[in-house]
């Protein structure tokens, strides 16, 4: 049953990287638009998120459940070490959806709208960033269970230059995902001109973050150039994904939305399956040079069991609705 | 303020803000179902209007409850990871049912709220009956976690661990029926009243619509049922309590010295350093009835236990008599909302009783509230009864006090901002209503 529950788990990840993480691709997408699209790009988000973002939200709440019921060591020693990115990162969790769901609701549009519009998309931003920050730490290295101070044991383990260039590369992968599928969203040809544009920022950033987290974790000391190296598998899902892009932005360009919605999901999917294949079975890497893994952090069998069955019973019951929502108000837009 | 002072502070108010927005989405999706019914029926526009109007706050208030959710489900790590660390394998269970019937509810409510001129009717209506069905299930499995705490179950405990973990009798635990039970009535109750409150203020203000009626209607309907149940439900939980945490009931009476014959006090500050509860009204026996069955039964004083484990009396004491004011205050407005319903019809929108829905609008939350202070406090020192104290499973990071003073903020503008968009939805929906001219 170990394994039926570490697939759930990964599965969770990855559905919130695509699912959540487009909608806070939006969020930064939306933040990083010009004045003269501001209210476009506003309105295109709005409409695509309303109806699914709560649905895409879940996946975090999975993924905790997963973690603090199976391998409760991993939960609390990641909720010990990076208590304060968390804390930040729940932050911007009610704020991004609190401001956007008062943009949507609120009965009279005045000057709040701005002021919504403001906390949703640089909440959106924080929260991918932490997103990926605390992602970079948990693998850093630098988390101990025997702190000697509070900087050793609190701040260090993320406040290093390799934790925040995995956030910054978090964030342009959010918003290279949104962009990619928000371009249905639209029918107006200029606006899809437009978000494939903003696809196209998004992936150069992601390329040169992408390098930076290389490059950081060789002057911090983090084992993870080195790892990758190692790894023939990683090396062949990163080119994959890279090899991809060309072909993405073909089908883009023709107005191929399905194929390239699918086609970036898969490119998502080779870029956490290289990050799988360095790791696995290991999750947090410690400073003093061991690590809990997915193994040695497992709870016991009974406990494993039971979850197991509920992730299978409840995924017979999440899948086909999940996909009934979809298809009610993702069914595609044609361009004019 | 030291560490876990902080944090259970911290607990406190983030559960304290949820279980509000918990509460409206158990019960919300009823009435909205009710309504949503009668229009799909009888094509009584002001029934659409209604579900409507009821839909755009459920919607307000389902997003702050989700991520204020969110932020719970990492606090329980982030607060107490020496808790979480053997609670989390055997009491996950729940946690993981809730997990799958909250993505139900995000999933319908998502169809619900956008769904209209999409679905079939029929369809449509299911969705927003799953939003409910699917809510009360939630708040069911989050609730049974926290009757684990109070009799634990389904697991050894030797030498400070915990082996032959059994998640099946920890999540049937002994307290699981009378939390469940009393939690679900509660929610039920508390927000049905307030919503008729609200509706029957408005009327009071001379915005005369008919829509108002029905929402006062549908609301009380609902909610009355609930209110004349919830004492019923009190005292078998009490019954409960007395068996297995006396020193929670104890506290919740300020009984001191144990008693046969016990009366029941109303009322009453306990004087904890004289070991004394004066002032309090006392009704001979009934107490020992109430909590055993029997008129001589034993009711086991604060005494027969070592100070240090006793739960704080004050607040416990002072809780549990606000908690069963507003449930026999709101039990007796239900009573009279039937009798006017059955025999007086045209007394149901006089004035007097309007008063006494609008002055029934908080009543129900304070209720909750009050109930929750006397679970948890009432469970102090332990966070798990008997096994585990709370300060033994606090997090070892300094500056707690910054986590709550932050999230104190947060709630706060949440609080005030959820506020001022229901004022603005109202008023909204009293222009368009005034258009329409009915």
């Amino acid at each position: 049953m170990l394994y039926v529950v570490i697939i759930f788990l990964l599965v969770s990840v990855y559905l919130y990287c695509l699912l959540g993480g487009a909608d806070f691709g939006a969020g930064i997408i939306e933040l990083f638009s010009h004045k003269s699209n501001k209210e476009k790009i506003k309105k295109i988000v709005s409409n695509a998120m309303a109806p699914i973002w709560e649905a895409n939200h879940m996946w975090v709440i999975i993924t905790v459940v997963i973690l603090f019921m199976a391998f409760p060591g991993i939960y609390t020693q990641i909720s010990i070490s990076l208590y304060i990115p968390l804390i930040l990162l729940l932050i911007g969790i009610v704020l991004r959806g609190t401001a956007f769901t008062f943009r949507h609701y609120d009965a009279v549009q005045d000057h709040a709208q701005v002021v919504y519009s403001r906390i949703f998309a640089v909440s959106s931003l924080l929260v991918s960033f932490f997103f990926g920050l605390i992602i970079g730490a948990i693998v850093s290295g630098k988390i101990t269970t025997t702190p000697v101070d509070f900087f050793d044991g609190y701040l260090h383990p993320w406040i290093n230059l390799f934790s925040v260039s995995t956030g910054i590369f978090i964030c342009s992968l959010f918003a290279f995902i949104a962009s990619v599928y928000l371009v249905s969203e639209t029918t107006e040809k200029e606006t899809r001109l437009l978000l494939v544009k903003k696809a196209k920022t998004a992936t150069a950033v992601m390329v040169i973050s992408g390098g930076m987290v290389f490059v950081f974790s060789s002057i911090e000391g983090v084992d993870f150039a080195s790892r990758f190296l190692r790894h023939p598998a990683s090396i062949t899902a990163i080119l994959l994904a890279t090899i991809a892009l060309p072909f993405l932005w073909n089908i883009l360009n023709k107005g191929l939305i399905w194929p390239s919605r699918i086609l970036a999901g898969i490119q998502l999917f080779f870029i956490l399956a290289a990050f799988y294949f360095i790791y696995y079975p290991e999750v947090i890497i410690l400073k003093e040079g061991s690590n809990i893994s997915l193994y040695n952090a497992a709870a016991p069998a009974a406990t494993l069991t039971q979850l197991g069955w509920a992730l299978i019973v409840g995924s017979f019951i999440i899948f086909p609705a999940l996909f009934y929502l979809f298809k009610v108000f993702k069914a595609e837009r044609h361009p004019e | 303020m030291d560490n876990l002072l902080a944090a259970r502070s911290t607990m406190a108010i983030t559960l304290g803000f949820h279980i509000i927005f918990a509460c409206i989405g158990m019960t919300m999706p009823f009435l909205m179902v009710v309504s949503h019914w009668i229009w799909i029926r009888k094509k009584n526009r002001i029934y659409l209007d209604l579900t409507k109007t009821w839909s755009k706050g459920v919607a307000i208030f389902f997003a702050i409850g989700a991520v204020s959710g969110t932020a719970l489900s990492f606090e329980l790590g982030l607060l107490w990871p020496g808790f979480m660390k053997y609670a989390g394998p055997i009491i996950g269970m729940p946690f993981s049912w809730e997990g799958t019937a909250f993505f139900v509810e995000a999933i319908c409510i998502g169809l619900f709220l956008y769904g209209w001129n999409k679905l079939n009717p029929y369809i449509h209506w299911v969705s927003g009956l799953l939003v409910g069905i699917s809510g009360v299930l939630s708040g069911i499995f989050v609730v049974t976690a926290n009757a684990w705490m109070n009799a634990p179950a389904g697991f050894d405990w030797m030498n400070g661990q915990a082996s032959n973990i059994r998640p099946f009798d920890a999540m049937f635990n002994p307290a699981w029926v009378s939390e469940t039970l009393h939690m679900t009535i509660a929610a039920f109750e508390a927000t049905s009243f307030a919503v008729a409150g609200l509706h029957a203020i408005l009327l009071l203000r001379k915005h005369n619509f008919e829509i108002h009626k029905k929402a006062l209607i549908i609301a009380l309907s609902f909610g009355s049922i609930f209110a004349v149940l919830q004492p019923l439900s009190g005292d078998h939980s009490a019954k409960d309590v007395a068996k297995r945490q006396p020193e929670k009931l104890a506290a919740m009476e300020g009984l001191f010295e144990s008693e046969r014959n016990a009366g029941l006090t109303i009322g009453g500050i306990p004087d904890v350093k004289n070991e004394v509860t004066r002032l309090g009204v006392k009704i001979p026996r009934l107490l020992s009835f109430l909590a055993y069955g029997d008129f001589d039964a034993e009711v086991k004083g604060l005494n027969e236990f070592p100070e240090e484990n006793w739960p704080p009396v004050l607040p416990v004491h002072f809780a549990f008599q606000i908690m069963v004011a507003c449930g026999f205050f709101l039990a007796a407005a239900g009573i009279i909302f039937w009798l006017l319903k059955w025999k007086w019809k045209e007394y149901l929108f006089h004035k007097r009783f309007l008063y006494l829905a609008a002055v029934c609008t908080p009543l129900g939350f304070l209720a909750v509230e009050a109930g929750w202070t006397v679970t948890e406090t009432g469970r102090q020192p332990w966070i798990i009864y008997n096994i585990m104290k709370t300060a033994d499973s606090v997090t070892p990071v300094p500056g707690q006090i910054f986590h709550l003073s932050v999230f104190l903020l947060i709630y706060l503008i949440l609080t005030v901002v959820a506020v001022w968009l229901m004022k603005r939805q109202i008023k909204a929906l009293n222009d368009s209503q005034e258009k329409a001219g009915v």
